[in-house]
């Protein structure tokens, strides 16, 4: 053992303000909360649908004002940049290759970024809302 | 022979985060649209108690919220420990918990339907 071992000093809670590339990585890790707490909402959701029409309405009322379209929005941020960096990841993930040559990394996120689309479009469809 | 639980908790972490980047974005938009008081049709009673009264429909319901409760459940964990809350064990087993019981609640909800 050396006489001078390297005792890097790491603060728990606050590394990630040493470079910007952790702060990136912090951000994403924070939609984490706002995804889970969607997740929660969704598991209520199930609940007042199952206990019958003036339950279902209940819940559509209380979604409604200030707090709701606030909490939506925060969500929707969380999703949005969750989603985005996760279809940015896959060419990092999966990188795809065909005889000799890799595919070009920015075809794969492509294609998850195409899906995406047409997925969303097709929900919103179906639902009415266009 | 190692064992190992990762797989366990991977395959639905990855899984859910793959439904969560293609379905959650559009689920927050139609909860906004109804949080603005312009409930989508396809929100109404009538609407959504049909998609979930066929059974396509409940596993649909079911696969989203089941596995986007796991992935997030892990990934809170990771957050947690990166923001200095080291009792990885306990934070894991509550949170694991809670994303089972909500799967298994939803789950039940759907079959009354």
């Amino acid at each position: 053992m050396s006489r001078n071992p390297l005792i890097r000093e790491v603060p728990p809670t606050t590394w990630f303000f040493r470079h910007p590339r952790y702060v990136r990585y912090m951000a994403r890790e924070v939609t984490s909360l706002f995804v889970g707490a969607y997740c929660v909402l969704l598991v209520v959701a199930m609940q007042r649908l199952s206990a019958g029409p003036a339950a279902w309405q209940g819940f559509l009322d209380a979604l409604r004002g200030p707090a709701g379209i606030v909490f939506h929005l925060l969500a929707m941020a969380a999703a949005f940049y969750h989603a985005g960096t996760w279809f940015n990841a896959t060419q990092k993930a999966m990188p795809l290759q065909i005889g000799e040559e890799f595919v070009n990394g920015s075809y794969i996120s492509g294609a998850h970024y195409l899906v995406w689309a047409v997925l969303s479009v097709a929900v919103l469809f179906f639902t009415g809302v266009f | 022979m190692a064992k190992s639980n990762k797989p366990v908790v991977w395959f639905p972490f990855a899984a859910g985060g793959t439904v969560i980047a293609f379905c959650m974005p559009v689920i927050v938009v139609l909860g906004l649209l109804a949080a603005l008081g312009h409930v989508p049709p396809g929100l109404s009673y009538e609407r959504l108690h049909a998609f979930a009264a066929n059974g396509l429909g409940k596993l649909v319901l079911l696969g989203v919220i089941a596995l986007s409760l796991w992935s997030s459940a892990h990934r809170i964990r990771c957050t947690c420990y990166d923001f200095g809350l080291r009792a990885d064990t306990l934070i894991a087993t509550v949170l694991y918990v809670a994303a089972l019981a909500g799967s298994m609640a939803t789950a039940l909800f759907l079959f009354r339907i």
